[in-house]
Protein backbone atom coordinates (compact mmCIF):
# COMPACT_ATOMS: atom_id res chain seq x y z
CA UNK A 1 0.00 0.00 0.00
CA UNK A 2 1.67 3.35 -0.92
CA UNK A 3 1.62 5.87 2.11
CA UNK A 4 -0.24 8.84 0.49
CA UNK A 5 0.36 11.18 3.00
CA UNK A 6 2.12 14.86 2.83
CA UNK A 7 5.97 14.52 3.02
CA UNK A 8 8.48 17.11 4.24
CA UNK A 9 12.39 17.47 3.87
CA UNK A 10 14.25 16.63 7.37
CA UNK A 11 18.01 15.84 7.42
CA UNK A 12 19.74 12.90 9.95
CA UNK A 13 23.32 14.03 10.45
CA UNK A 14 23.60 15.99 7.19
CA UNK A 15 21.62 13.49 5.08
CA UNK A 16 18.35 14.38 3.76
CA UNK A 17 15.31 12.43 4.08
CA UNK A 18 11.23 12.57 3.26
CA UNK A 19 9.57 12.34 6.60
CA UNK A 20 5.50 12.39 6.80
CA UNK A 21 3.78 15.44 8.56
CA UNK A 22 3.04 14.22 11.93
CA UNK A 23 5.72 11.61 12.08
CA UNK A 24 7.55 11.50 15.13
CA UNK A 25 11.11 12.46 14.36
CA UNK A 26 12.19 8.47 15.74
CA UNK A 27 9.48 6.60 13.93
CA UNK A 28 11.02 8.59 10.79
CA UNK A 29 14.03 7.42 12.13
CA UNK A 30 13.18 3.90 12.00
CA UNK A 31 11.36 4.37 8.80
CA UNK A 32 14.50 5.64 6.72
CA UNK A 33 16.46 3.14 8.76
CA UNK A 34 18.86 6.11 10.93
CA UNK A 35 19.94 4.24 14.40
CA UNK A 36 17.98 6.05 17.27
CA UNK A 37 18.83 3.97 20.73
CA UNK A 38 15.06 4.33 22.93
CA UNK A 39 13.84 2.47 25.84
CA UNK A 40 10.44 3.15 26.80
CA UNK A 41 9.14 3.64 23.66
CA UNK A 42 7.24 0.29 21.94
CA UNK A 43 6.01 0.22 18.58
CA UNK A 44 2.57 -0.10 18.83
CA UNK A 45 1.68 1.66 22.25
CA UNK A 46 1.32 5.75 23.02
CA UNK A 47 4.68 7.55 23.43
CA UNK A 48 5.24 7.94 27.30
CA UNK A 49 9.14 9.73 26.40
CA UNK A 50 10.23 9.31 30.26
CA UNK A 51 13.62 7.86 29.60
CA UNK A 52 15.20 10.16 27.51
CA UNK A 53 17.64 7.92 25.80
CA UNK A 54 15.96 8.59 22.74
CA UNK A 55 17.35 12.56 22.93
CA UNK A 56 18.36 14.25 19.66
CA UNK A 57 19.71 17.72 19.04
CA UNK A 58 18.33 19.76 16.92
CA UNK A 59 20.44 22.04 14.99
CA UNK A 60 20.53 26.10 16.76
CA UNK A 61 18.17 24.67 19.53
CA UNK A 62 20.47 24.12 23.16
CA UNK A 63 17.52 21.84 24.45
CA UNK A 64 17.55 18.07 23.63
CA UNK A 65 14.21 16.75 22.59
CA UNK A 66 13.33 13.34 23.01
CA UNK A 67 12.96 11.74 19.55
CA UNK A 68 9.78 9.59 20.45
CA UNK A 69 8.04 12.57 21.16
CA UNK A 70 8.76 15.43 18.92
CA UNK A 71 7.00 15.94 15.85
CA UNK A 72 9.19 16.13 12.51
CA UNK A 73 8.91 20.15 11.10
CA UNK A 74 10.10 21.07 7.63
CA UNK A 75 13.82 21.37 7.36
CA UNK A 76 14.41 20.14 11.48
CA UNK A 77 18.16 19.39 11.12
CA UNK A 78 18.37 16.72 13.48
CA UNK A 79 21.74 15.39 14.82
CA UNK A 80 21.61 11.58 16.27
CA UNK A 81 25.46 11.14 17.26
CA UNK A 82 27.42 13.87 19.07
CA UNK A 83 29.91 13.22 22.08
CA UNK A 84 27.69 15.80 24.01
CA UNK A 85 24.43 13.33 23.37
CA UNK A 86 26.80 10.22 24.08
CA UNK A 87 27.70 12.05 27.43
CA UNK A 88 23.66 12.24 28.05
CA UNK A 89 22.77 9.11 27.17
CA UNK A 90 25.44 7.37 29.53
CA UNK A 91 24.76 9.47 32.08
CA UNK A 92 21.14 8.39 31.97
CA UNK A 93 21.91 4.92 31.73
CA UNK A 94 24.13 4.95 34.54
CA UNK A 95 21.15 7.02 36.94
CA UNK A 96 18.62 4.27 35.84
CA UNK A 97 21.62 1.90 37.47
CA UNK A 98 21.95 3.41 40.34
CA UNK A 99 18.32 4.34 41.28
CA UNK A 100 17.22 0.61 41.42
CA UNK A 101 19.00 -2.69 42.07
CA UNK A 102 19.77 -4.21 39.15
CA UNK A 103 22.04 -7.03 39.93
CA UNK A 104 22.57 -8.25 36.43
CA UNK A 105 24.27 -11.54 37.65
CA UNK A 106 21.12 -12.83 39.18
CA UNK A 107 18.53 -11.51 36.97
CA UNK A 108 16.24 -13.84 35.09
CA UNK A 109 16.78 -11.66 31.83
CA UNK A 110 20.39 -11.45 32.20
CA UNK A 111 21.16 -12.02 28.25
CA UNK A 112 18.05 -11.03 27.29
CA UNK A 113 17.40 -7.46 28.70
CA UNK A 114 17.17 -4.48 26.98
CA UNK A 115 18.51 -2.66 29.63
CA UNK A 116 21.15 -4.11 30.24
CA UNK A 117 21.93 -4.20 26.10
CA UNK A 118 21.22 -0.38 26.06
CA UNK A 119 24.23 0.13 28.75
CA UNK A 120 26.78 -2.10 26.42
CA UNK A 121 25.47 0.39 23.38
CA UNK A 122 26.01 3.61 25.41
CA UNK A 123 29.47 2.51 26.64
CA UNK A 124 28.36 2.30 30.51
CA UNK A 125 31.40 0.25 32.11
CA UNK A 126 30.46 1.82 35.20
CA UNK A 127 28.16 3.75 37.80
CA UNK A 128 29.53 6.71 38.70
CA UNK A 129 27.23 7.93 40.64
CA UNK A 130 26.35 6.16 44.09
CA UNK A 131 23.53 3.79 44.05
CA UNK A 132 20.46 4.14 46.01
CA UNK A 133 19.97 0.47 47.33
CA UNK A 134 16.48 1.14 47.95
CA UNK A 135 14.41 -1.94 49.52
CA UNK A 136 11.12 -2.89 47.30
CA UNK A 137 9.13 -6.11 48.43
CA UNK A 138 8.87 -8.12 44.76
CA UNK A 139 4.73 -9.06 44.28
CA UNK A 140 5.53 -13.05 43.82
CA UNK A 141 1.34 -13.16 44.26
CA UNK A 142 0.09 -13.67 40.96
CA UNK A 143 -0.47 -18.10 39.96
CA UNK A 144 1.66 -17.10 37.48
CA UNK A 145 3.92 -13.99 36.84
CA UNK A 146 6.24 -12.00 39.46
CA UNK A 147 7.09 -8.73 39.83
CA UNK A 148 10.39 -7.66 40.63
CA UNK A 149 10.22 -3.66 41.39
CA UNK A 150 13.87 -3.52 42.08
CA UNK A 151 14.57 -3.93 38.71
CA UNK A 152 11.61 -1.62 37.44
CA UNK A 153 12.73 1.51 35.38
CA UNK A 154 9.37 2.58 35.45
CA UNK A 155 9.01 3.29 31.87
CA UNK A 156 5.13 2.31 31.96
CA UNK A 157 5.51 -0.19 29.10
CA UNK A 158 3.16 -2.37 31.04
CA UNK A 159 0.82 0.27 32.20
CA UNK A 160 0.58 1.15 28.61
CA UNK A 161 -0.06 -2.17 27.31
CA UNK A 162 -2.80 -3.51 29.64
CA UNK A 163 -4.84 -0.18 29.16
CA UNK A 164 -4.05 0.55 25.65
CA UNK A 165 -4.17 -2.95 24.27
CA UNK A 166 -5.74 -5.30 26.65
CA UNK A 167 -8.34 -2.90 28.12
CA UNK A 168 -8.02 -3.62 31.28
CA UNK A 169 -5.67 -1.52 33.21
CA UNK A 170 -4.49 -3.22 36.16
CA UNK A 171 -0.86 -1.27 36.06
CA UNK A 172 -0.40 2.34 37.15
CA UNK A 173 2.01 4.44 38.75
CA UNK A 174 1.71 5.02 42.53
CA UNK A 175 3.48 8.40 44.11
CA UNK A 176 6.25 10.57 42.51
CA UNK A 177 9.82 11.48 42.29
CA UNK A 178 11.81 8.67 44.40
CA UNK A 179 9.07 6.82 45.62
CA UNK A 180 7.14 6.65 42.41
CA UNK A 181 6.30 3.00 41.80
CA UNK A 182 4.03 0.43 40.09
CA UNK A 183 0.89 -1.12 41.93
CA UNK A 184 -1.78 -3.27 40.57
CA UNK A 185 -5.20 -2.61 41.00
CA UNK A 186 -5.71 0.12 43.59
CA UNK A 187 -2.76 -1.01 45.09
CA UNK A 188 -3.82 -4.72 45.75
CA UNK A 189 -1.15 -7.33 45.66
CA UNK A 190 -1.27 -8.99 41.67
CA UNK A 191 -2.88 -12.24 42.85
CA UNK A 192 -5.82 -10.12 43.94
CA UNK A 193 -6.59 -8.36 41.15
CA UNK A 194 -9.80 -9.30 39.71
CA UNK A 195 -9.15 -6.79 36.33
CA UNK A 196 -6.41 -8.76 36.10
CA UNK A 197 -6.93 -11.45 32.30
CA UNK A 198 -3.47 -13.19 32.89
CA UNK A 199 -2.77 -11.88 29.21
CA UNK A 200 1.13 -12.17 29.65
CA UNK A 201 1.40 -8.30 27.97
CA UNK A 202 3.02 -6.60 30.02
CA UNK A 203 5.34 -9.69 31.17
CA UNK A 204 6.12 -9.60 27.26
CA UNK A 205 6.95 -6.02 26.64
CA UNK A 206 8.77 -5.34 29.89
CA UNK A 207 12.17 -4.17 28.77
CA UNK A 208 13.93 -5.68 31.97
CA UNK A 209 14.01 -8.83 34.73
CA UNK A 210 11.33 -6.97 36.54
CA UNK A 211 8.09 -8.58 35.08
CA UNK A 212 8.86 -12.75 34.20
CA UNK A 213 7.09 -15.92 34.26
CA UNK A 214 6.79 -17.62 38.15
CA UNK A 215 9.78 -20.37 38.22
CA UNK A 216 12.50 -18.82 35.90
CA UNK A 217 15.80 -18.90 36.85
CA UNK A 218 19.01 -16.64 35.69
CA UNK A 219 18.85 -15.83 32.79
CA UNK A 220 16.19 -17.99 31.38
CA UNK A 221 13.20 -14.98 30.59
CA UNK A 222 13.03 -14.00 27.61
CA UNK A 223 10.38 -11.33 26.64
CA UNK A 224 8.44 -10.60 23.46
CA UNK A 225 7.87 -6.79 22.62
CA UNK A 226 7.95 -7.66 18.99
CA UNK A 227 4.24 -8.97 19.78
CA UNK A 228 2.67 -5.57 20.27
CA UNK A 229 3.57 -4.42 17.30
CA UNK A 230 1.97 -7.21 15.49
CA UNK A 231 -1.07 -7.12 17.86
CA UNK A 232 -1.14 -2.95 16.72
CA UNK A 233 -0.33 -3.33 13.15
CA UNK A 234 -3.21 -6.33 12.84
CA UNK A 235 -5.82 -4.13 14.43
CA UNK A 236 -4.99 -1.19 12.34
CA UNK A 237 -5.50 -3.30 9.23
CA UNK A 238 -8.88 -5.11 11.14
CA UNK A 239 -6.46 -8.68 10.00
CA UNK A 240 -7.60 -10.46 13.09
CA UNK A 241 -7.52 -13.95 11.07
CA UNK A 242 -4.64 -15.93 9.62
CA UNK A 243 -4.73 -15.52 6.05
CA UNK A 244 -6.77 -18.91 5.63
CA UNK A 245 -8.87 -18.76 8.60
CA UNK A 246 -10.16 -15.62 6.76
CA UNK A 247 -11.29 -17.47 3.17
CA UNK B 1 62.68 -6.13 27.95
CA UNK B 2 61.60 -5.72 31.79
CA UNK B 3 58.71 -8.28 32.36
CA UNK B 4 55.46 -7.12 33.54
CA UNK B 5 54.42 -6.76 37.21
CA UNK B 6 51.41 -8.33 37.51
CA UNK B 7 48.91 -8.66 40.48
CA UNK B 8 45.42 -10.12 41.08
CA UNK B 9 43.50 -9.76 44.73
CA UNK B 10 40.21 -11.16 46.22
CA UNK B 11 38.10 -8.79 48.03
CA UNK B 12 34.86 -9.13 48.88
CA UNK B 13 33.51 -11.71 46.31
CA UNK B 14 33.35 -15.51 45.01
CA UNK B 15 36.33 -16.03 43.47
CA UNK B 16 34.80 -16.93 40.59
CA UNK B 17 36.64 -14.01 38.41
CA UNK B 18 39.80 -15.99 39.34
CA UNK B 19 38.37 -19.34 38.31
CA UNK B 20 37.66 -17.66 34.79
CA UNK B 21 41.30 -16.26 34.82
CA UNK B 22 42.46 -19.54 35.39
CA UNK B 23 40.25 -20.80 32.12
CA UNK B 24 42.87 -18.71 30.09
CA UNK B 25 44.15 -22.11 30.07
CA UNK B 26 47.07 -22.27 27.54
CA UNK B 27 47.29 -18.67 27.58
CA UNK B 28 48.75 -18.81 30.80
CA UNK B 29 51.77 -20.17 29.41
CA UNK B 30 52.59 -17.12 26.94
CA UNK B 31 51.20 -14.76 30.03
CA UNK B 32 54.09 -16.75 32.14
CA UNK B 33 56.71 -15.87 29.23
CA UNK B 34 56.48 -12.08 29.53
CA UNK B 35 55.17 -11.70 32.66
CA UNK B 36 55.58 -12.21 36.98
CA UNK B 37 52.54 -12.94 38.93
CA UNK B 38 53.62 -11.50 41.91
CA UNK B 39 50.90 -11.27 44.19
CA UNK B 40 47.88 -13.41 43.93
CA UNK B 41 45.18 -16.04 45.94
CA UNK B 42 46.55 -18.21 43.78
CA UNK B 43 50.20 -17.79 44.03
CA UNK B 44 51.78 -18.43 47.87
CA UNK B 45 52.80 -14.74 48.28
CA UNK B 46 51.67 -13.19 51.99
CA UNK B 47 52.68 -9.58 51.19
CA UNK B 48 51.26 -7.01 48.73
CA UNK B 49 55.04 -5.85 47.32
CA UNK B 50 56.11 -2.86 45.72
CA UNK B 51 55.98 -1.23 42.34
CA UNK B 52 53.26 -3.57 40.72
CA UNK B 53 52.52 -2.82 37.16
CA UNK B 54 48.90 -3.74 37.15
CA UNK B 55 46.80 -5.25 39.83
CA UNK B 56 43.26 -7.37 38.66
CA UNK B 57 41.07 -6.48 41.59
CA UNK B 58 38.08 -8.82 42.45
CA UNK B 59 35.23 -7.90 44.51
CA UNK B 60 33.86 -5.44 46.31
CA UNK B 61 34.64 -3.43 49.78
CA UNK B 62 32.50 -5.56 51.97
CA UNK B 63 34.60 -4.93 55.43
CA UNK B 64 37.61 -2.74 56.54
CA UNK B 65 40.11 -5.33 55.52
CA UNK B 66 38.89 -4.93 51.83
CA UNK B 67 38.95 -1.39 52.23
CA UNK B 68 42.86 -1.43 53.83
CA UNK B 69 43.81 -3.75 51.20
CA UNK B 70 42.63 -1.49 48.34
CA UNK B 71 44.54 1.26 49.49
CA UNK B 72 47.71 -0.33 49.87
CA UNK B 73 47.06 -1.79 46.37
CA UNK B 74 46.59 1.30 44.95
CA UNK B 75 49.73 2.83 46.71
CA UNK B 76 51.80 -0.10 45.02
CA UNK B 77 49.95 -0.56 41.61
CA UNK B 78 50.80 1.41 38.54
CA UNK B 79 47.05 0.62 37.70
CA UNK B 80 44.49 -0.92 38.82
CA UNK B 81 41.68 -2.77 37.11
CA UNK B 82 38.14 -3.35 38.77
CA UNK B 83 37.97 -7.11 38.01
CA UNK B 84 34.49 -8.06 37.78
CA UNK B 85 31.03 -7.00 38.59
CA UNK B 86 31.37 -7.24 42.35
CA UNK B 87 34.30 -4.86 42.24
CA UNK B 88 32.79 -2.67 39.08
CA UNK B 89 29.21 -2.23 40.93
CA UNK B 90 28.77 -4.48 44.41
CA UNK B 91 26.73 -6.77 42.51
CA UNK B 92 25.89 -9.98 44.78
CA UNK B 93 28.36 -9.08 47.64
CA UNK B 94 26.27 -5.37 47.45
CA UNK B 95 22.49 -7.80 47.85
CA UNK B 96 22.86 -6.52 51.47
CA UNK B 97 22.81 -2.90 51.07
CA UNK B 98 18.69 -2.37 50.67
CA UNK B 99 18.48 -4.36 54.23
CA UNK B 100 20.46 -1.75 55.62
CA UNK B 101 22.69 -2.19 59.41
CA UNK B 102 24.83 -4.90 58.63
CA UNK B 103 24.63 -5.83 62.59
CA UNK B 104 21.19 -7.10 61.70
CA UNK B 105 21.45 -9.45 59.42
CA UNK B 106 24.96 -10.75 61.56
CA UNK B 107 22.38 -11.12 64.45
CA UNK B 108 19.86 -12.88 61.85
CA UNK B 109 22.09 -15.59 61.07
CA UNK B 110 24.59 -15.97 63.80
CA UNK B 111 22.24 -15.23 66.44
CA UNK B 112 18.82 -15.91 65.92
CA UNK B 113 19.26 -18.60 63.56
CA UNK B 114 21.20 -20.98 65.34
CA UNK B 115 19.27 -24.13 67.58
CA UNK B 116 22.17 -22.95 70.48
CA UNK B 117 25.11 -20.89 71.49
CA UNK B 118 24.35 -18.28 68.50
CA UNK B 119 27.10 -15.57 69.09
CA UNK B 120 28.16 -12.58 66.85
CA UNK B 121 31.56 -13.56 65.55
CA UNK B 122 34.57 -11.23 66.74
CA UNK B 123 38.00 -11.28 67.24
CA UNK B 124 40.21 -8.52 67.43
CA UNK B 125 42.66 -8.43 63.80
CA UNK B 126 41.13 -11.61 62.98
CA UNK B 127 37.04 -11.06 62.14
CA UNK B 128 37.41 -7.83 60.12
CA UNK B 129 34.18 -5.38 60.90
CA UNK B 130 31.63 -4.75 58.23
CA UNK B 131 30.91 -1.41 56.20
CA UNK B 132 27.83 0.05 56.82
CA UNK B 133 27.10 -0.46 52.78
CA UNK B 134 29.27 -2.54 50.42
CA UNK B 135 30.95 -0.23 47.77
CA UNK B 136 32.73 -0.74 44.09
CA UNK B 137 36.45 -0.55 44.46
CA UNK B 138 35.94 2.80 42.56
CA UNK B 139 34.24 4.28 45.48
CA UNK B 140 37.06 4.09 47.07
CA UNK B 141 40.39 3.99 44.96
CA UNK B 142 41.52 5.86 41.95
CA UNK B 143 40.15 3.03 39.11
CA UNK B 144 42.51 3.20 35.58
CA UNK B 145 40.21 0.48 33.88
CA UNK B 146 37.25 -1.43 34.78
CA UNK B 147 36.65 -5.24 33.42
CA UNK B 148 32.82 -6.48 34.17
CA UNK B 149 31.18 -9.77 34.08
CA UNK B 150 30.02 -12.13 36.47
CA UNK B 151 32.66 -13.39 35.67
CA UNK B 152 34.57 -11.51 32.99
CA UNK B 153 34.51 -14.45 30.34
CA UNK B 154 38.34 -15.95 29.93
CA UNK B 155 38.65 -14.28 26.54
CA UNK B 156 37.54 -10.86 27.64
CA UNK B 157 40.33 -10.83 30.18
CA UNK B 158 42.72 -12.06 28.05
CA UNK B 159 42.27 -9.22 25.65
CA UNK B 160 42.44 -6.74 28.71
CA UNK B 161 45.56 -8.39 29.57
CA UNK B 162 46.97 -8.17 25.37
CA UNK B 163 46.03 -4.31 25.45
CA UNK B 164 47.71 -3.71 28.45
CA UNK B 165 51.12 -5.91 27.67
CA UNK B 166 51.21 -3.37 24.69
CA UNK B 167 50.90 -0.45 26.92
CA UNK B 168 47.42 0.58 26.01
CA UNK B 169 43.93 0.25 28.07
CA UNK B 170 41.71 -2.71 27.83
CA UNK B 171 39.02 -2.77 25.19
CA UNK B 172 36.09 -0.59 26.95
CA UNK B 173 33.43 -0.54 24.03
CA UNK B 174 31.08 -3.54 23.23
CA UNK B 175 30.62 -6.80 24.61
CA UNK B 176 33.95 -6.24 26.48
CA UNK B 177 31.69 -4.33 29.37
CA UNK B 178 28.31 -5.85 29.22
CA UNK B 179 27.92 -6.61 33.03
CA UNK B 180 25.95 -9.96 34.06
Amino acid sequence: MVDRRPTIHVSFDGVEYEAFVGESVLECARRVGVKIPSLCFLEGLSVWGGCRVCVVEIAEGHRLRPACATTCVADMEIKTETPRLRAYRKSILELLFAEGNHVCAVCVSNGNCELQDMAVHCGMDHVRYDTQAPKREIDASHPKYIFDPNRCILCTRCVRVCDEIEGAHVWDISYRGESAHLITEMNKPWGESLSCTWCGKCVAVCPTGSLAYQGRAIGEMEHDPAMIKRLAVARNRHEWLYPEEAK
Amino acid sequence: MTRARIATAWLGGCSGCHMSFLDMDEWLFELADVADLVYSPIADVKVFPEDVDVTFVEGALANEDNLREARHIRENSRLVVAFGDCAVSGNVTAMRNPLGDPIEIVKAVYVDAPDRDGQIPKKEGIVPPLLPQVLPIHKAIRVDAFLPGCPPPADRIQAALEALLEGALPPNRGEAIRWG
